[in-house]
């Protein structure tokens, strides 16, 4: 591991200043923020990340999770996953959010991940994982050994000839489909941005991976009410039962009134170089009785454009089955 | 001992080294170290505790698995600087020879290891559990352990001891 400074930040604003030193807040970043450290440890341990300063963010009273007074889920950057998956208002209303964090990693790992860091988690791909490999987005332009190689649990969906590499999370995901927005603090005072905006594609630099800035500081994350009645079900598939990435997920949230589908908001993990989810496919299921034509339907809508792999071509039907088997669950 | 310092002013020695008190297993540590020691490798290395195992150094194995505020985390995964302050508690702070803690015995009396390299984090793992909301199946014990690796393929027996400190708590309790 490189060597670093660390740096205790004394409240937010110092956070932000030491955080805005860095020409980039992208892959290379000079300065990182550390939670957690699930991540951010394990990669400066394999050489991926190297940042010269390490501002701890641990002790900024960023851990809350609340409801606000407008009805909003409030959840602080730095609350644990566990402490997220475990609250009554998230078990209660947000369903899938419970599940989908639940699904992912180990105990002693969502005790200690955060909900910022959960977000910006990196990409699982081998070959950015392993510096000795070229990877477009750990070296711009040194090539794509996943493209040709060990594609199988890599993106079919917002990929580029530069980049395939999916996204990891499975909490994002359910946060995209309960229309989250990431709240941040900056040099320049503070902003909101809807998760559907915070990751961009890889496109021809993959090494962008968010619409973050230096000095950006995640401090929440904010939840809309859901609608009333709305039931949601994070529906996860894998290699393995437990502790394993996910080769596709979907996080489903349907209200139905009077037998047909009065709202209805989806999103897919697993499949998409970022957390996946299309307007239209949610259109055309609105007004309509549930059942297993109109959500392969919608499943249909949801995979277009998808560009399977060497290896992964398996994941466009079972991204379509999966979308079906968790509206079915929700709707029965 | 270092201070919290503004963010402007990196907290260190001229040499690099950090000096921080830790909390471990009841007592304060003080120690003097590189920021980039993982809270494990400064329990082995510099505390000389090492019923706290390294495997795989990456968060997937679980062997160094201590509790932090009472919680299971991945030591690998932490760096010690990060956690001056917080009560941590290492196998080494569970029981001794003598007074085991009643995991331990069940580890014991179930033969619940075969090397037993797993077997201080998936003791720590355990007893984490006792506090968590796990449901009471073998099967929700199994995916609350999934994060503690066997490669000797101590489950079945793992499970055993678990379940039998559980129904002897809640029937206690």
């Amino acid at each position: 591991m490189q060597s670093f400074d660390l740096v205790r930040a004394a409240d937010r604003s110092a956070a932000v200043a030491a955080g805005a030193a860095s020409p980039t807040a992208q892959q290379g970043a000079s300065v990182r923020f550390l939670a957690g450290g699930t991540t951010l440890v394990d990669l400066m341990k394999l050489g991926v990340e190297h940042p010269d300063r390490v501002v701890d963010i641990n002790r900024l009273g960023l851990a809350d999770i609340r409801k606000e007074s407008n009805g909003d889920l409030l959840v602080g950057a730095t609350a644990r996953n566990s402490d997220l998956a475990h609250h009554p208002l998230v078990r209660a209303e947000y369903a899938a959010l419970s599940q989908a964090i639940l699904s992912g990693a180990s105990t002693q790992l969502r005790n200690a991940a955060t909900t910022a860091g959960n977000l910006l988690q990196r990409t699982r791909c081998v070959y950015f994982r392993d510096p000795a490999s070229a990877c477009n987005k750990r070296r711009p332009g040194s090539g794509c050994p996943a493209i040709s190689g060990a594609n199988r649990m890599l993106a079919i969906l917002g990929t580029s000839d530069a980049c395939i590499a999916s996204h990891p999370s499975d909490m994002a995901v359910a946060m995209l489909a309960y229309d989250a927005v990431v709240h941040v603090e900056c040099v320049s005072g503070g902003r909101q941005i809807p998760l559907a905006h915070l990751y961009v594609l890889p496109q021809e630099r993959p090494d962008i991976e968010t619409v973050l800035a230096p000095g950006d500081l995640i401090t929440h994350v904010t939840l809309p009410p859901p609608p009333a009645g709305e039931r949601s079900v994070y529906l996860k598939l894998r290699d393995r039962a437990s502790y394993e990435f996910a080769l596709v997920s979907a996080a489903v949230a349907v209200t139905l009134s009077d037998g047909v589908i009065k709202s209805a908001r989806f999103a897919l993990g697993g499949v998409g170089t970022r957390p996946w989810r299309v307007g239209a496919a949610e259109r055309a299921l609105l007004g309509r009785a549930p059942g297993e034509a109109l959500f392969r339907k919608a499943a249909d809508i949801c995979l277009e454009g998808a560009r399977p792999q060497s290896r992964n071509g398996f994941k466009v039907e079972l991204a379509k089955r999966c979308i079906v088997h968790a509206f079915k669950q929700v709707t029965h | 001992m270092s201070s919290i310092e503004n963010a402007s002013t990196p907290v260190g020695q001229p040499d690099g080294r950090i000096a921080l008190n830790l909390k471990v297993n009841g007592e304060m540590r003080a120690v003097s170290i590189d920021p980039r020691m993982t809270l494990l490798d400064c329990l082995r290395e510099v505390l000389r505790l090492t019923g706290t195992k390294k495997g795989c150094d990456q968060g997937q194995c679980g062997a160094c698995t201590v509790h932090i505020g009472g919680r299971r985390v991945n030591s690998c995964l932490a760096l010690a600087v990060a956690h001056e302050g917080e009560d941590i508690v290492t196998i080494e702070g569970l029981g001794a020879p003598g007074r085991l803690h009643p995991m331990q015995a069940a580890f014991l009396e179930h033969d619940a290891y075969q090397c037993g390299y797993c077997t201080s984090g998936q003791i720590m793992s355990a007893v984490a559990l006792l506090r968590e909301p796990c449901a009471a199946s073998d099967d929700d014990v199994r995916e609350y352990m999934s994060g503690n690796i066997c490669r000797c393929g101590a489950y079945p027996n793992i499970i055993k001891a678990i379940q039998q400190v559980r129904r002897t708590q809640s029937g206690g309790a």
